[in-house]
């Protein structure tokens, strides 16, 4: 895994232009995410999609502002020096979803099982 | 004016912790009077109370771990003492509510504030050095996150002396921790204690990650940075991952106690298992945060002191990343017994027993590195055979109780007090130890006195085994956990020899402070001129003993694994030609300052002093604004000043 030397005689983030965007990118960003925005009140306000999809729709597009977000405002690409910032990000998706999904799960489990907690208090006495 | 705070909260008629609490107020004002006679204020201010650099906090990180341990120990103590005498109708000399006080401090003490300060000191000391870099990414980041650390310290010995501590046990369980059951002060000084210095943690995991992530010395691929490195910077991602959990939730308590919420409360909609679900969330994965660091600390001090590269490089680094990711995946394993389907339980007591492969995957690792190797039987090693045998022990009982049904005979009994004992101070209490003694004279500059250091260690090893093994026969005999006395006359012996063995490890760390008296002392005949006192082999070992303020004058060119040895391969090191200008970071008050308010903003909350909680936490926001606002972070080491700084310390270290 040979890789370039990092610089090292400065904080992150200090002067280092290229990474931090332009103008234009940021106004392209900001028109994605209104275009974004726009179609998601118009999905849950008009009958243009088939009702009972419009939940699916709607989550389609809030992962597609998400996206949006990621690219354009905290700059995660597929450049060389990106890395860093897709593995961690993928590793925030993979610790959300083990904590999420397991707690519905173990809590759903407990809900079955179990009585609810003012009766076992009320056994304990 | 002073919400619940009046002269009740000092607790003149109980002699135990009126006494304790004399004795550590009396050497608190000890200590100042003499800092004070001596007119050593500036210099304290100077050097380290506003000190940025990375070795410094370090270093003031280790003795707070130390001095925390001390009061960690004596509560031990008193519990093993309190048992070894409390069978049949004799009562001790501990009434229950003060026991449940002592366990509970007991264990928040040691797990928050000896294990993370001792561990995220090392990290901190030593990452910077073996990267090859000058600091952390953030400086004053760092101040901030130690103080904070130090002021949660803080606040769990001033429930010592003005009020009480919680009698919850170490993680707080509601109902028990809510307050219908627990009106007293003492959930609260344990929620704002873990809160500040939480924060504290998470800031200097973010730096921590940063640092390894960003700053690294030229051609310090992934792939060539030390073990050390790795276990930290897995260790830290763990911090940023799971300390979030233990914030919201421990949030969601205090909500439910200061303003009537009802997250984990009986009525009201509340369930208090998604408490026990997320404490563990954050529970499980901080276990490795603490093991982590002290593995990386024994596959240096193994490499080292076998002479050899370690075996298998690759496969740690991988081993460590599966932890890393598998310590999500075993959480529940803390609560088999409390209602999860037969489902949730195989699925977790299997995701728990996988963890046991990396694990061992790194065991075997060491163990290869030891084959044929020259092996110098310095103390660090010593702590790291230690380790192994007793670690090893400690994880087989640790896969028996990974079996859902083996877990219901066991849960709550002395056996996982035995077992969790085992493991953590097999792995991390070795592991700070063995990193202590090793990383020592590159700290202050000169190496630690041997022969105390091995009676240390013998004190701490045999007194671990009588100590704890005992609780395994215990537990499967049927003690439960957190007894403050018992009617089984036949436990009684089994306790007494678990009595010896505290007493033993009272020796071991006797020794230790004697040690550190004895080292002090006699320092000019144990000067680390060389830098290099142990024929190391990675970076932090190319500077003198103690480092200079920017670590390398000139940063070194990485191009291989164990660069300091390779380096020292291709013969005498040089002086540079030329030196440039370099940029230090300059002192701040900003931590200790911020971390004065956020203890006036926890003291006031803790009491219910509005006014004071609301003008502490002001203070606080505002000093960090103010310094935020400060242009001059940094002061220029011209290249002249470097070289000369240069020549006069590199002097000793090439007798050539």
């Amino acid at each position: 895994m040979e890789q370039q030397a990092s610089s090292t005689d400065q904080a992150p983030g200090v002067g280092d232009p290229e990474h931090s965007g332009s103008l234009a990118t940021y106004t392209a960003g900001l028109g994605f995410a209104l275009l974004l925005t726009g179609a998601s009140f118009m999905v849950s306000q008009t009958d243009l999609l088939w009702p009972p999809g419009v939940p699916a729709g709607l989550a389609v597009l809030a992962i597609a502002q998400m996206g949006v977000h990621l690219v354009f405002f905290l700059h995660i690409g597929t450049g060389p020096d990106n890395t860093n910032n897709v593995l961690a990000l993928a590793f925030g998706l993979l610790v959300v979803t083990l904590i999420v999904s397991g707690s519905l799960w173990i809590m759903a489990h407990l809900n079955a099982n179990m009585m609810p907690a003012s009766a076992v208090m009320e056994m304990q006495r | 004016m002073l919400g619940k705070l009046n002269w009740h909260a000092i607790p003149f008629d109980q002699p135990i912790p009126m006494a304790a609490a004399l004795l550590v107020v009396v050497t608190i004002l000890a200590v100042l009077s003499l800092v004070t006679w001596k007119g050593w204020w500036p210099y304290l201010w100077r050097e380290w109370l506003t000190s940025v650099d990375h070795k410094r906090i370090g270093v003031m990180y280790v003795l707070l771990a130390l001095v925390l341990l001390l009061r960690g120990f004596m509560d031990a103590i008193m519990m093993r003492s309190q048992l070894a005498i409390a069978a049949g109708g004799a009562q001790g000399y501990l009434p229950p509510e003060h026991y449940d006080q002592i366990f509970s401090a007991h264990g928040t003490i040691m797990i928050f504030f000896m294990a993370m300060p001792f561990m995220v000191g090392l990290m901190n000391f030593v990452v910077p050095l073996q990267l090859g870099v000058r600091d952390v990414a953030f400086p004053v980041l760092n101040a901030i996150s130690f103080w904070l650390t130090a002021s949660g310290a803080l606040l769990v010995n001033i429930s010592l002396v003005v009020g009480e501590f919680a009698r919850t046990g170490w993680l707080a369980y509601p109902p028990l921790s809510e307050l219908q059951f627990s009106p007293g002060v003492g959930v609260d000084y344990y929620l704002w204690a873990l809160q500040i210095s939480g924060i504290g943690t998470l800031l200097a995991g973010i730096n921590m990650v940063t640092t390894i992530l960003k700053l690294r010395a030229p051609g310090m691929g992934y792939m060539r940075m030390p073990v050390f490195c790795w276990t930290a910077l897995c260790s830290s991602m763990l911090i940023v991952a799971a300390f979030p959990v233990l914030t919201a939730t421990f949030g969601m308590l205090l909500l439910d106690r200061y303003v009537g919420m009802h997250f984990f409360t009986n009525d009201g909609g509340g369930n208090f298992m998604m408490y026990i679900n997320l404490i563990w969330i954050w529970g499980h994965p901080e276990v490795y945060i603490l093991a982590l660091p002290a593995f990386g600390i024994f596959s240096e001090v193994i490499a080292t002191f076998s002479g050899k590269p370690l075996f298998g490089y690759r496969s740690m680094v991988l081993a460590t990343l599966a932890i890393c990711v598998l310590s999500f995946m075993v959480w529940l394993h803390h609560f088999f017994t409390m209602g999860a389907g037969a489902d949730v339980n195989a699925v977790f007591g299997i995701a728990s027993m996988i963890i046991a492969i990396p694990t061992g995957v790194k065991l075997f690792n060491w163990l290869f590195t030891l084959y044929r190797g020259r092996i110098r039987f310095e103390v660090p090693v010593l702590w790291a055979i230690g380790f192994m045998v007793t670690f090893a022990i400690g994880g087989m009982t640790g896969v028996l109780q990974a079996v859902p049904p083996a877990d219901f005979v066991l849960h709550n009994s002395l056996f996982l007090v035995a077992h969790f004992h085992n493991v953590i101070i097999g792995s991390v209490v070795f592991g700070a130890m063995a990193g202590y003694y090793y990383w020592f004279p590159k700290a202050f500059g000169f190496t630690l006195e041997r022969r105390l250091g091995v009676v240390s260690f013998w004190c701490w090893l045999i007194g671990f085994y009588l100590a704890f093994m005992p609780l395994y026969a215990l537990g499967l005999l049927g003690m439960t956990r957190r007894m403050q006395h018992y009617a089984d006359l036949s436990w009684q012996p089994y306790l007494i020899v678990a009595e010896v063995g505290a007493v033993i490890i009272l020796c071991g760390i006797v020794a230790t402070v004697a040690q550190l008296v004895v080292s002090i002392r006699t320092r000019e005949s144990r000067r680390d001129l060389g830098g290099d006192p142990w024929n190391g082999r990675t970076l932090e070992w190319s500077t003198s003993s103690p480092p200079p303020a920017y670590n390398f004058a000139v940063l070194p060119q990485v191009d291989s694994l164990d660069a300091f040895w390779a380096m020292k391969q291709r013969g005498p090191r040089r002086a540079a030609a030329r030196y440039e200008s370099i940029e230090v970071p300059r002192n701040s008050a900003n931590g200790f300052v911020t971390a004065f308010f956020a203890v006036v903003t926890g003291f006031a909350m803790i009491w219910h002093i509005w006014w004071l909680a609301i003008l502490g936490l002001v203070c606080a926001v505002l000093t960090l604004l103010a310094f935020g606002w400060v242009e001059r972070v940094e002061q220029e080491v011209s290249g002249e000043q470097l070289a000369n700084d240069e020549r006069v310390r590199l002097r000793p270290m090439d007798p050539a």
